[in-house]
């Protein structure tokens, strides 16, 4: 995986709460068997009118937000299906930083193994990030990682949290599955163990 | 010690390594596959020269691309869910995991299969990449869904790599009136917590009204848990779960059931033991829902107008009046004045035996209103050969409802079965949100035994009316 580096750019504002993982990508973009090529689909049904023709009020339809990297959502993104064609989606488009009030758990995990950063922030903070998304063009917010911050367009730095066994996964792109191997042998111990305990399982 | 909830008890239970921080290696006893979250997962492993680690422990079935037309013995049309479909044949094969074909009987939606087939059991642990996998949480296990790259992750090792929840009670007490269902339960519950109020919780379901449901109604409350944002939710298993599972084809036997019985037994919260939240309903208090909007979360008594936007709060309001909007609703309006095109009864929620039984009570010797599209889709081939054993099959063809084999089907319209913009469907499904069932499809969720009303009515209707 890629490593997480820092990211500045213009964010692209979307308040909606409960922005649901059909919205994100419909299921008719699920008959896919590989993970890359969706960012063209991301958001389908919002983005594009029935025609396929772009919807122009939609927000990463307008010049300022074509190429945005960071997002900041209404509260509870990403609810309902557990598809991680929804990241694969957000991050083939370009996007690499999520922030919002709240997120449905499976998502917020799905992030993490893409090489997204979703970020929390409280209310107040939330409030001040979607202004600063909603002044476009010149107004260049940056996540860093690293130092858990977020500086806006004004300067003002927000702090947040994240896991730090996720942080330095992000941070050097780090597999899960591999690290996971290096620990085989807790897992035959486990076996051994539980195979006596629970012999129906 | 200290007390422990259910879930303390059954987490407990599976941790293979704890790291300083709390980040746990969480052993997975079944994990559940199916062809759409499936085959990037395969394709990691086959790229980095991985094996899966537990093969008798995988179990695979196709269900969400599969139409459910009786033709689908010729094949599948459609060539990229073709493609998907024979991509699971394949990995099933190659990574000699157990399977059931679309031909099989046997085949079903996953959640419904798994279940069935006795590879559900209390006190393990089972994931799938799928949401509603917190169905099989009804025989206190705990369930819940995965990523793609989890999938991989559990392919490979076996186990997920986990931080715990925390732990809420939602207790449902008393009796529930006649007429209201478990489906009405976990609605009304989503309802009173909103769809973002179990996030970071397990929720365990508790109280005489949830002890009183049979399985498939406890399997219904919990697969919605993830409509209320929870991780899982769990019931603890009790006479009616050991009944269920005796006897069914992967359920230990003879010793092993003795001594597996002995542990289940164990598997319930203890005295004072500590929930971070708790939710009360009184059981009497829960009538008929459906919901009008486009979030599980937008639930009202059958008997109530559709709500005005201004009536909420903060980020609530918009939300309402895009919903209202999308769902062609007017505030005020009657719901139960709401016409309705298309029935659809079946989906992991509510695609079992007693599901297709409460539908034929209300269907029997009745017609649906004319025009009117619908069908029934089993959750399972075996669910279909009883429903036809029983008769229930000769009510729905004679009302005229569709008859259709076991698949996800028009829950999320992965297969055929679509609604067109505009249509608006009576669904015993899980989810409301915008296009789910067909780009812009409108989409109203209730329990089976409304759905058949609304069929015969045409319009949301309150059942009590037809009893």
């Amino acid at each position: 995986m890629e490593k997480f580096e820092k990211v500045q750019g213009v964010a692209a504002p979307m308040p909606l709460i409960n922005i649901d993982t059909d919205m994100i990508i419909p299921k008719v973009h699920l008959k896919t068997i590989k993970r890359s090529g969706l960012g063209v689909v991301l958001f389908d049904e919002m983005r594009y009118h029935d025609d396929g023709q772009e919807n122009e009020d939609f927000v990463l339809n307008q010049p300022a937000y074509r190429e945005t990297e960071i997002l900041v959502a209404g509260d509870n993104f990403g609810c309902g299906s557990s598809r991680e064609h929804a990241p694969w989606a957000i991050k083939d488009f370009g996007i690499k930083v999520v922030i919002s009030t709240s997120f449905a758990d499976i998502f917020y995990n799905n992030c993490f193994k893409n090489g997204i950063l979703p970020i929390v922030v409280e209310e107040e903070h939330h409030a001040l990030l979607m202004d600063d998304a909603h002044k476009g063009q010149n107004a260049r917010m940056t996540v860093h990682l690293e130092d858990q911050q977020i500086t806006t367009s004004d300067g003002v730095v927000i702090e947040f949290e994240v896991d730090p066994h996720r942080k330095h996964c992000l941070l050097n792109g780090l597999d899960d599955i591999g690290l996971t191997m290096e620990k085989d042998h807790h897992i035959d111990k486990f076996e051994d163990h539980a195979g006596q305990a629970r012999p129906w399982v | 010690m200290s007390p422990k909830t259910l879930y303390d008890k059954i987490w407990d239970a599976h941790v293979a390594h704890e790291a300083d921080d709390g980040t746990c290696l969480l052993y997975i006893d079944r994990h559940l596959v199916h062809e759409v979250t499936s085959p990037q997962a395969f394709e990691g492993l086959r790229i980095a020269g991985r094996k899966v680690r537990a093969p008798e422990k995988t179990i695979a079935v196709p269900d969400h691309n599969v139409p459910t037309t009786p033709d689908r013995v010729n094949g599948i049309e459609n060539p990229e869910s073709r493609i998907q479909v024979e991509a699971l044949d394949k990995n099933a094969k190659d990574f000699g995991i157990h399977y059931y074909p679309v031909h099989d009987v046997r085949q079903g939606i996953v959640h419904i299969v798994g279940p069935e087939q006795g590879w559900t059991l209390p006190g393990m642990t089972v994931v799938c990449g799928d949401s509603h996998t917190a169905t099989h949480g009804a025989f206190g296990a705990l369930a819940h869904g995965i990523g793609t790259s989890e999938v991989e992750h559990v392919l490979a090792t076996q186990t997920l790599i986990q931080k715990k929840s925390k732990n809420m009670k939602v207790e449902i007490t008393g009796k529930l009136q006649p007429g209201v269902t478990a489906k009405d339960i976990t609605l009304a519950v989503i309802g009173e917590t909103g769809t973002a109020g179990g996030t970071g919780y397990v929720i365990e379901y508790c109280g005489e009204a949830i002890r009183d449901l049979s399985m498939e109604g406890r399997m219904t409350v919990c697969n919605m848990a993830i409509e209320g944002g929870a991780r899982a939710g769990l019931i603890a298993p009790d006479e009616t779960t050991y009944e269920y599972v005796k006897g069914r084809p992967h359920a230990p036997k003879g010793a092993q059931w003795e001594a597996a019985l002995n542990w289940w037994k164990t598997l319930y919260t203890d005295e004072d033991a500590h929930f971070d939240k708790v939710i009360t309903l009184r059981g009497e208090d829960i009538a008929p829902v459906v919901t009008w909007g486009t979030s599980p979360e937008d639930v009202l008594p059958i008997t109530a107008t559709v709500p005005n936007p201004e009536d909420f709060e903060g980020g609530k309001v918009e939300a309402a009046r895009r919903s209202i909007e999308y769902m062609g609703l007017e505030a005020g309006q009657k719901l139960s004045d709401v016409e309705i095109d298309t029935v659809f009864i079946g989906s992991c929620t509510n695609g079992r035996i007693e599901d297709l039984r409460a539908a034929a009570e209300i269907l029997k010797g009745k017609k649906i209103k004319d025009g009117l599209r619908a069908m029934i889709v089993p959750g399972s081939g075996l669910v279909r050969a009883q429903a036809e054993e029983e008769g229930l099959a000769d009510i729905f063809k004679e009302a005229g409802f569709e008859w259709r084999l076991a698949g996800c089907s028009m829950c999320l319209a992965m297969n055929p079965d679509q609604l067109a913009p505009g249509e608006r469907c009576a669904a015993t499904s899980n989810r409301n949100f915008e296009g789910r069932q067909g780009r812009g499809g409108r989409t109203h969720l209730l329990s089976p035994a409304m759905a058949a009303a609304a069929a015969i009515t045409g319009r949301l209707t309150d059942v009590r009316e037809l009893m």
